[in-house]
C-alpha cells in the first residue's frame, strides 16, 4: 500500500505531552515534549486498530458463543500497550494479568493463534489448553497471563530481581489494574524492590474501575502512583501513546539507576470487566460515550495525523480496512481450524511428563510414565 | 565444609539431618550460579533452625537472600524469579507460614508448564518444615503432605534420614519441576551413619522410588518422614514376638511409588499405612485408594488398617500432644491389628 504523504516520512513532528503529576520526584526531570514521524505514527495508528479490531471480533465471537468461558476485553486501553511496545523492548519482561490480548500481540503473537487460542483451537497460542487468560512468550520475554489479582506482581517482582541477578540492562513492567493496587502482595513486594534496588516498573492501568467498584469505593488513597510510599512514582494519561512511551523510557533508565517506580496510566475501558458485564450497572452509559467521543486514543493518533496532513480520511479508512480484514481472516481460520487432540489431556504437567504417571478419570484410564 | 561431621571409621562420615540438608545445599549452590537460598533469617540469623549455617559467610548475600517476613511477596518473588530461569531454594520457616503463599506454590508454579503448553517452567524448591515440632500448639504443627501431593504437577519428596535428605535435595534442586520438600524439625537432630558416596556432590535418589529400609514378611508398614523412625522401632519390638515387618520409606509422596507398595504386599498380604497428619484424604487414604483399584487388592488377607494424626488441631499441653500424633506402640497395636 503506497501513499502520498506530504511531509518526509523522516522529518520530525512535535507533540506536546499532557502534564504529569509527580510523587518523590522533580517534574523537570519529565519530558515536555515527544517526537514523531509519518512512518511513526501511522505505524501506531494501525497498530492501534488491529488492537482494537482484535478485541471487537473477540467480542462477536463470545456472543456467538464460539468462545467462552472468560472474556475481559481493553478495547480503549490500546494506547497503553502500543507504548509499552514503543518504549521497551523485547529484551524487557512484561507481566499482567488476564486483560493480556493486546499484550500477547504485540509480543509476537499472530491476531490467528491469539484468536484461535480463545476458540479452543490446536493452533491457538498455548494450544488451547490456557484460553483467554494464559498468553505466554518466553522469546520476547512476555511471562503472561495470570487469573489470580494481584499475583503477577510478586511474580513480576521475581523477573526484575532475577534480571538484576544475572546483571542485565532490562527492566521488567509489572501490570495491574486500579483493583489489583490494594493487594497485600503488592506492597510486599515493592517492600522488596525498593529495598534490593530492582529493575521494577509497577505500572497501575487505571480505568475507574475494579471489576464494578469505582477506585472511590475500593481505595481509602486514590493516588495510585504515591501508594508505592518512599518509592518515587507518575501519573499520566495512558490515553496518550507518546506521554506512555515517554514515561516508559524514563522509567527504565530510573530503574537501572535506582530502583523501583510507580506508574499510573488513566485510562478507560469501553467494555464492562468482562462479558457478563454490559458495565453499565455501576457507570452511565452517557460516561461511556463521552469516553468514546472525547479520549478515544486512536483518534488522538488520527488527529495528530489529519492536522499534520500525514494521510488524509481516505487513506485511514484505507487501513482501518486492512486491518479489519487481517482480523477477519484470521478469525474464518481459526473457524475450521481442529481442537486440540484428546492425548493433549495429560501433556505438559510436568516438564518431562514421560516420566510421570497421570491419573485419569478411572484408574484404568491413567497415563503411566514410560519406564512401566 | 563439614568440620562438624565426625569421621567414625574410613569410608563413612557421622552427621545430622541438619547437617546432610545444609551440605546438600551448599553443593548445589556451588554447582550451578543460578541456584540461590531466599527465605527468612537464612542469612544473617544462620536460619532459623541453622539449617542454612554457615551459608551466609561463604557465598554471601548475593546468593542467601534474607526475606522480610512477607510469605506471599518472597514466594511469588521466587516463582518470577524461576520463571526468567534462575533456581531458587524457597525456605519456609514452616509450612504453616506457606498457607500465606500457597496461592504462588499451586496457581503461579505448578499449573503454569500446562497453562503455557509448554512454553514456561519452573524450576524451584520450596523447603521446611512440617507437621507436628514439640509443644508448638495448633497453629504451628500442621502436616501438609495430603494438600501438596493432590496438585498436578508438583513434586512432593519427604526425607528420613541423612541419606534422603542430601539425595532428594539435590535431585529436587537439578529437576525442571516445582519440587515441594517437607522436612520436619525432629529429624533436624538425628544423627545417621552416611557413607562416603552419599556426601558426592553428584549424589542423588531417583524422584518417585521409595525404598525398603526393612524387608519382612508379615506385614508392610508404609510411611514417610518422622514416622520412618518410630515405624523401625515398632518392626523391631515386633521382631522380638516373632512379627516379621517390612517397612516401607515413601521418600516421594508425588508421584507416589505404587509399585514397592504392590509388591510388598503381594509378599505380607497386609498393610498398615503410617502418617502424622490428619485422616481424612491422608496419604493413608490415597495409598487404600491405590491398593483397592488394583489387584492388588486381591492379594490382601485384611483391610489395610491406617495410622494418622488424631481430627483435632493440636493440644499445647504435652500430655495432650502425646495423645495426638502416632507412636510406636500405636503402630505395634496397629500391626496386630492387621494381623487378627
Amino acid at each position: 500500500m503506497i501513499f502520498r504523504i506530504s511531509r518526509s516520512c523522516f522529518s520530525s513532528i512535535s507533540v506536546k505531552l499532557p502534564s504529569f503529576k509527580v510523587h518523590h520526584l522533580e517534574l523537570q526531570q519529565l519530558p515536555k515534549t515527544a517526537t514523531t514521524t509519518s512512518s511513526e505514527l501511522l505505524a501506531y495508528y494501525k497498530s492501534m486498530q488491529l488492537q482494537r479490531r482484535m478485541e471487537i471480533a473477540c467480542d462477536n465471537l463470545y456472543k456467538q458463543r464460539l468462545i467462552r468461558g472468560f472474556l475481559h476485553l481493553a478495547d480503549g486501553q490500546e494506547s497503553i500497550y502500543e507504548g509499552l511496545h514503543a518504549g521497551l523492548t523485547y529484551d524487557d519482561c512484561v507481566i499482567t494479568a488476564y486483560r493480556d490480548h493486546c499484550i500477547a500481540l504485540l509480543r509476537g503473537d499472530t491476531p490467528h493463534q491469539i484468536i484461535a487460542e480463545m476458540m479452543a483451537k490446536q493452533t491457538g497460542s498455548t494450544k488451547g489448553k490456557g484460553g483467554s487468560m494464559h498468553y505466554y512468550k518466553k522469546a520476547t520475554n512476555f511471562y503472561g497471563g495470570h487469573g489470580i489479582v494481584g499475583a503477577q506482581i510478586p511474580l513480576g517482582t521475581g523477573l526484575a530481581f532475577a534480571q538484576k541477578y544475572l546483571k542485565k540492562p532490562n527492566v521488567t513492567l509489572i501490570m495491574f489494574g486500579d483493583g489489583a493496587a490494594n493487594q497485600g502482595q503488592l506492597y510486599e513486594a515493592a517492600n522488596m524492590a525498593q529495598l534490593w534496588h530492582l529493575p521494577a516498573i509497577y505500572f497501575i492501568e487505571n480505568n475507574l474501575f475494579g471489576m464494578g467498584t469505582s477506585i472511590d469505593r475500593a481505595s481509602a488513597n486514590t493516588k495510585f502512583y504515591t501508594r508505592g510510599d518512599v518509592i518515587p512514582g507518575i501519573q499520566i494519561d495512558g490515553n496518550n501513546v507518546f506521554q506512555v512511551r515517554e514515561t516508559l523510557k524514563f522509567a527504565k533508565k530510573h530503574c537501572l539507576e535506582k530502583g523501583p517506580i510507580f506508574i499510573e496510566a488513566m485510562t478507560y475501558r469501553y467494555h464492562g470487566h468482562s462479558m457478563s458485564d454490559p458495565g453499565v450497572t455501576y457507570r452511565t452509559r452517557e460516561e461511556v460515550q463521552q469516553q468514546r467521543k472525547t479520549r478515544d486514543c486512536i483518534n488522538y493518533v488520527k488527529n495528530i495525523i489529519l492536522e499534520n496532513k500525514v494521510a488524509d480520511e481516505h487513506q485511514l479508512e484505507e487501513i482501518d480496512n486492512s486491518t479489519q480484514n487481517e482480523i477477519d481472516i484470521a478469525v474464518e481460520q481459526a473457524k475450521v481450524d481442529p481442537v486440540p487432540p484428546s492425548t493433549e489431556l495429560t501433556t505438559d504437567v510436568y516438564v518431562d511428563n514421560e516420566n510421570h504417571f497421570i491419573r485419569g478419570i478411572l484408574y484404568k484410564d491413567s497415563v503411566l510414565p514410560k519406564s512401566q | 565444609m563439614l568440620r562438624i561431621v565426625n569421621k567414625l571409621r574410613s569410608g563413612f562420615a557421622k552427621m545430622t539431618v541438619r547437617e546432610a540438608i545444609n551440605s546438600a545445599m551448599g553443593q548445589e549452590i556451588e554447582r550451578d550460579s543460578n541456584v540461590f537460598l531466599i527465605g527468612e533469617e537464612v542469612g544473617q540469623f544462620q536460619g532459623a533452625y541453622k539449617v542454612s549455617k554457615g551459608l551466609y559467610d561463604r557465598f554471601g548475600k548475593s546468593r542467601i537472600w534474607d526475606t522480610p517476613i512477607t510469605e506471599a511477596g518472597f514466594t511469588g518473588l521466587s516463582v518470577g524469579a524461576a520463571m526468567y530461569g534462575l533456581k531458587p531454594i524457597v525456605e519456609f520457616m514452616t509450612f504453616n507460614f506457606a498457607m500465606q503463599a500457597i496461592d504462588h506454590v499451586i496457581n503461579s508454579s505448578a499449573k503454569l508448564n500446562y497453562m503455557s503448553a509448554g512454553g514456561l517452567n519452573t524450576s524451584i524448591v520450596f523447603r521446611g518444615i512440617n507437621g507436628a515440632a514439640a509443644s508448638v500448639a495448633a497453629q504451628h504443627s500442621q502436616c501438609f503432605a495430603a494438600w501438596y501431593s493432590q496438585v498436578p504437577g508438583l513434586i512432593v519428596l519427604s526425607p528420613y534420614d541423612c541419606d534422603d535428605a542430601r539425595g532428594l535435595l539435590k535431585a529436587a534442586v537439578r529437576n525442571p519441576n516445582p519440587v515441594v520438600f517437607l522436612e520436619n524439625e525432629i529429624m533436624y537432630n538425628e544423627s545417621f551413619e552416611v557413607p562416603e558416596n552419599v556426601m558426592d556432590k553428584d549424589y542423588l535418589i531417583p524422584i518417585g522410588k521409595a525404598k525398603v529400609m526393612r524387608e519382612g514378611k508379615d506385614v508392610t508398614i508404609v510411611t514417610f518422614s518422622k514416622m520412618v523412625k518410630y515405624s523401625m522401632l515398632a518392626a523391631a519390638e515386633l521382631e522380638r514376638e516373632g512379627i516379621s515387618c517390612e517397612v516401607i520409606n515413601l521418600r516421594t509422596l508425588k508421584p507416589l511409588d505404587r509399585n514397592t507398595i504392590i509388591q510388598s504386599l503381594q509378599k505380607t498380604h497386609r498393610v498398615v499405612t503410617v502418617e502424622e497428619g490428619w485422616g481424612q484424604c491422608g496419604i493413608g487414604a490415597e495409598i487404600c485408594g491405590i491398593i483397592n483399584e488394583t489387584n492388588a487388592f486381591f492379594h490382601l488377607d485384611a483391610p489395610v488398617v491406617r495410622v494418622t494424626g488424631a481430627d483435632i488441631p493440636t493440644p499445647y499441653a504435652f500430655n495432650l500432644e502425646e495423645l495426638s500424633f502416632p507412636k510406636t506402640h500405636n503402630i505395634v497395636e496397629a500391626v496386630k491389628l492387621v494381623l487378627k
